[in-house]
């Protein structure tokens, strides 16, 4: 990426507005020199939040894409019966590996990458709340990742992200690449929680004035309640694992049903954390796409407050419906309906959300950018995932499809299909706004049908493969008993998908030194961000502007065209001047 | 371009709903298979319903509202009512699954009376039980990577279970009989899943579950595995349910018990006859 030096244009003259500074303050860049002229050092020892966003983003799109070949792996043994390209101790650790990078050093990571860039940036901030904690957290990350991924050169971990005791057990996994999995979930759990509170401080305290509760972006919404839903879930988890280690070398016997430990415990403890985890993979791609629509639509979010209040309400009911996860493990009828009737709630704001995206569109003059392909694919995708989930939270039901393609094929749409268009979405709005250059859009789009062709091709057959009765985690199978079609369908799609993923990232390499130069605010955004130079300077805002709306860069745009008389043009729809306010 | 936008979203999501029927539901053939793939049609329908409005109203409404020359934006901030509404809307429509489910519900963990005449079948109180209490318990135990079936009442009581016939793999069962499955793991956590016959049932080292099924007819084959990973040969371990006819059934119990026994006491003489040699 581009070192930033010199801003190459300022929004305001810095001379009137140091005048305006409310306390003294030193501005970074205008004072200090760079400690060292090598870069890597600089890479290494930055506490800039939009280095360490940089940083997050690079190094979980290596994780990601690592996670896509060893998906393509199991899904080239799985395309016809009887294949024997994989061992089954080779597709259990490829399924182990996979589940894990995808959900702790992708997906989590990755939104913690759009926020530590973003949060300061959206709400008038200089820096994180902490910026030494903010590296130290960016640091472990890697260190864990590395450490986990060091198990390829000995025995990798084989029970699964889900690692259920007695399998996990020291027993019936002996080798070390267990134990590395559960070092891995300590030191990406410590980086979360640490960049969660990192989050929440950054949040609750340092918002440009004037931003109050009901004016901070709806991605802010979305990072915050992540923050505290990591703050709520890791501990849990971290206790569970700790308990899993202690079982596994020091004599206890915790998840040991032959000295009146449960396994069952296990599947508590592992859900209380697993199920929030979803949702903390999930809300901050809602906060992208509530970005990314009314941005593209040329209109304020639709229900504003809604959104916002939705996020808060899914962050509690995530709490509250674990056992859904254990609905064919000994719990009783009772417990099922409870977790059942929680899960149906947590689809009202959910749906909610949906509403309120499609009404934002409405009516609305939309920009048809590769970003708004994205989101408008995600929102397609993400009713499919939710309609499932509805399917799934009627235990009877789940007692068929638990544990079969079906559920592969649910969370592959809320997740993959959901989190990851959400975050294609973010790349496609944001990069020009990290790097200053322009990504083609054409090739985007193309990254997109692509995308969402093969995401469809493979996922949707395999709504049908769990009907017919295939499990999940299963690495072959026998011809003729009505899967074969199915798989094969589904692995074809698999790499359709990976193609257009490699499309994306061709485009990335390609552009963010090449690409067209894109100014500051090259969509006519709503928000904070676009309000600075592309890239932004160290400090990030020489003047923090006063904050009257949730979407303040419109009020600005609509002063400049009070003060000048210039009709800001909005991307084809010269709304202020003829709509007005 | 949109417009091509819209009709393959539609075009991909739907298609597969009207050409893959028959693979939209779950397998059924036997209580309470039948009666969860039941429940779940109704939800299919209703999902159906909500499915073609909801993307049929962001298809059109990308397609319709796309930028053109002299568009302006609505700036609309809300609509409170249409919220309150939707919401609304959205929870009416899971206060009907709600009700559909518990209805629903008995049918599917309460097994019937058996149907046919049968003197193997007995009485319990701790398990599923139908009406009048008949039934045929057979205990179901999950191996790395294979199942084992210990036919006959009180095949729960170790010692007991000592003496009753036993088979791998291949589940043996009298037609129209309410099966009571009494299922264990003696290593990991394994899954009972044959999905013609009825749900999932986790076998748990050191709890018991319990499942049931009442096959209509004999001389069928049913197919299932365990479906919670349980190690290397996990998608080896598969389970097979061959339904019989009661006096079939009672005839393969006797045969099955005089070979275990035959073999026992060849095993007896062997172990006699290495012992007296001085190999053993």
């Amino acid at each position: 990426m581009s070192a930033v030096t010199e801003p190459a244009e300022r929004p305001r003259p810095v001379s009137s507005a140091e005048a305006l500074r409310a306390i003294p303050q030193i501005i970074a860049h205008e004072v200090t020199k760079p400690r060292t002229t090598k870069r890597w050092v600089d890479w290494v020892t930055t506490t800039d939040h939009k280095k360490i966003g940089i940083m997050y983003l690079v190094a979980t799109f290596v994780f990601f894409m690592l996670g896509g070949v060893e998906a393509l792996l199991m899904r080239l043994q799985l395309s016809q019966p009887g294949n024997t390209l994989l061992s089954g101790e080779r597709y259990n650790q490829l399924l182990t590996l996979h589940g894990t990078t995808m959900i702790f050093l992708f997906v989590v990571p990755v939104m913690a990458g759009f926020g530590n860039y973003f949060v300061p940036l959206m709400i008038g901030a200089r820096d994180m709340a902490f910026p030494r904690l903010n590296a130290l957290s960016f640091w472990l990350l890697v260190t864990g990742g590395i450490v986990f991924y060091c198990t390829l050169f000995f025995n990798p971990p084989e029970a699964g992200w889900w690692s259920y005791p007695p399998l996990s057990s020291i027993q019936f996994s002996p080798s070390g690449g267990q134990d590395a999995w559960i070092f891995l979930i300590h030191l990406t759990g410590i980086s979360s929680l640490l960049g969660a509170i990192n989050f929440y401080a950054t949040i609750v305290n340092m918002r440009a004035p004037g931003m109050s509760w009901g004016r901070i972006p709806l991605f802010i919404w979305g990072i915050l309640v992540y923050a505290i839903l990591l703050i709520i879930a890791l501990p849990v988890v971290a206790a569970a694992v700790t308990m899993l280690l202690t079982d596994r070398h020091f004599g206890t016997h915790f998840f040991d049903p032959t000295a009146h430990g449960s396994p069952v415990l296990w599947q508590h403890l592992f859900w209380f954390f697993g199920h929030p985890e979803v949702y903390i993979m999930i809300l901050p791609g809602f906060g992208i796409i509530s970005e990314v629509v009314p941005v593209f639509s040329r209109k304020p979010v639709f229900g504003y407050k809604a959104i916002a209040a939705s996020t808060a309400v899914i962050a509690f009911l995530a709490t509250l419906v674990w056992a859904h996860h254990m609905f064919a493990s000994p719990v009783p009828i009772v417990v099922l309906g409870f977790f059942m009737l929680s899960s149906f709630l947590i689809g009202v704001p959910t749906g909610v959300k949906i509403f309120n995206w499609i009404a934002t569109l409405w009516r609305g003059s939309i920009q048809t950018t590769a970003s708004l392909y994205f989101a408008v694919g995600f929102i397609a995708i993400f009713i499919v995932g939710g309609i499932t989930g509805i399917f799934l939270a009627v235990f009877p039901v789940d007692w068929q499809l638990n544990d079969t393609y079906f559920v592969v094929a649910h969370f592959h749409y809320v997740l993959m299909g959901g989190s990851v268009f959400s975050i294609f979405a973010g790349i496609y709005y944001w990069f020009p706004k990290i790097t200053g250059r322009m990504l083609n859009e054409g090739l985007g789009k193309a990254s997109f049908w692509l995308m969402f062709i093969g995401f469809n091709l493979t996922f949707f057959v395999q709504h049908a493969l769990g009907l017919s009765g295939m499990p999940r985690r299963i690495y072959t199978y026998q011809p003729g008993l009505g899967w074969d079609t199915y798989n094969l369908i589904s692995t074809i799609g698999s790499f359709i998908l990976a193609l257009g993923i490699l499309m994306t990232i061709v485009n990335i390499a390609v552009n963010y030194k090449r690409g067209r130069v894109a100014g500051p605010d090259p969509w006519k955004g709503n928000t904070l961000e676009w309000f600075v130079p592309s890239p932004p300077p160290v400090n990030n805002f020489d003047v923090i502007p006063r904050v009257r709306s949730v979407e303040p860069m419109r009020d600005i745009r609509r002063q400049i065209e009070r003060e000048t008389g210039v009709t800001q043009k909005t991307g084809g729809s010269e709304q202020f001047a003829k709509a007005g306010s | 371009m949109l417009a091509a936008t819209a009709v393959a979203v539609a075009g991909l999501l739907l298609l597969p709903g009207t050409a893959l029927a028959g693979f939209i539901t779950p397998k059924s053939g036997a209580p309470p298979a039948n009666q969860i793939a039941s429940l779940y049609k109704i939800i299919l329908y209703i999902a159906a319903v909500v499915f073609v409005i909801v993307e049929g109203a962001l298809v059109y409404s990308v397609y319709k509202f796309r930028a053109k020359k002299n568009r302006v934006a609505a700036q609309i901030h809300g609509n409170t009512r249409l919220e309150i509404g939707w919401t609304v809307a959205a929870a009416l429509i899971l206060v009907v699954l709600t009700v559909v489910t518990f209805v629903k519900l008995p049918g599917i963990i309460d097994p019937p009376n058996s149907t046919a005449p049968s003197h193997f079948l007995s009485a319990a109180v701790t398990e599923p039980t139908p009406p009048n209490g008949k039934k045929l318990t057979i205990c179901v135990q999950g191996r790395q990577y294979i199942w084992r079936y210990t036919y006959g009442n009180g095949c729960l009581n170790g010692s007991f279970a000592l003496k009753l016939p036993y088979s791998y793999q291949e589940l043996y069962v009298p037609a129209n009989t309410t099966v009571v499955l009494a299922i264990q793991s003696t290593d990991v956590i394994h899954s009972w899943w044959v999905p013609s016959l009825g749900g999932k049932v986790d076998a748990v080292p050191g709890y018991t579950t319990y499942a049931w099924f009442k096959a209509p007819k004999a001389n069928v084959l049913y197919h299932g595995q365990c479906a919670q990973l349980c190690g290397r040969q996990h998608a080896f371990m598969t389970a097979l349910v061959k339904v019989l006819t009661p006096a079939q059934y009672q005839a393969w119990l006797a045969g099955q018990q005089r070979q275990i026994q035959a073999a026992n006491a060849q095993v007896t003489q062997l172990r006699a006859y290495l012992l007296s040699t001085g190999n053993l």
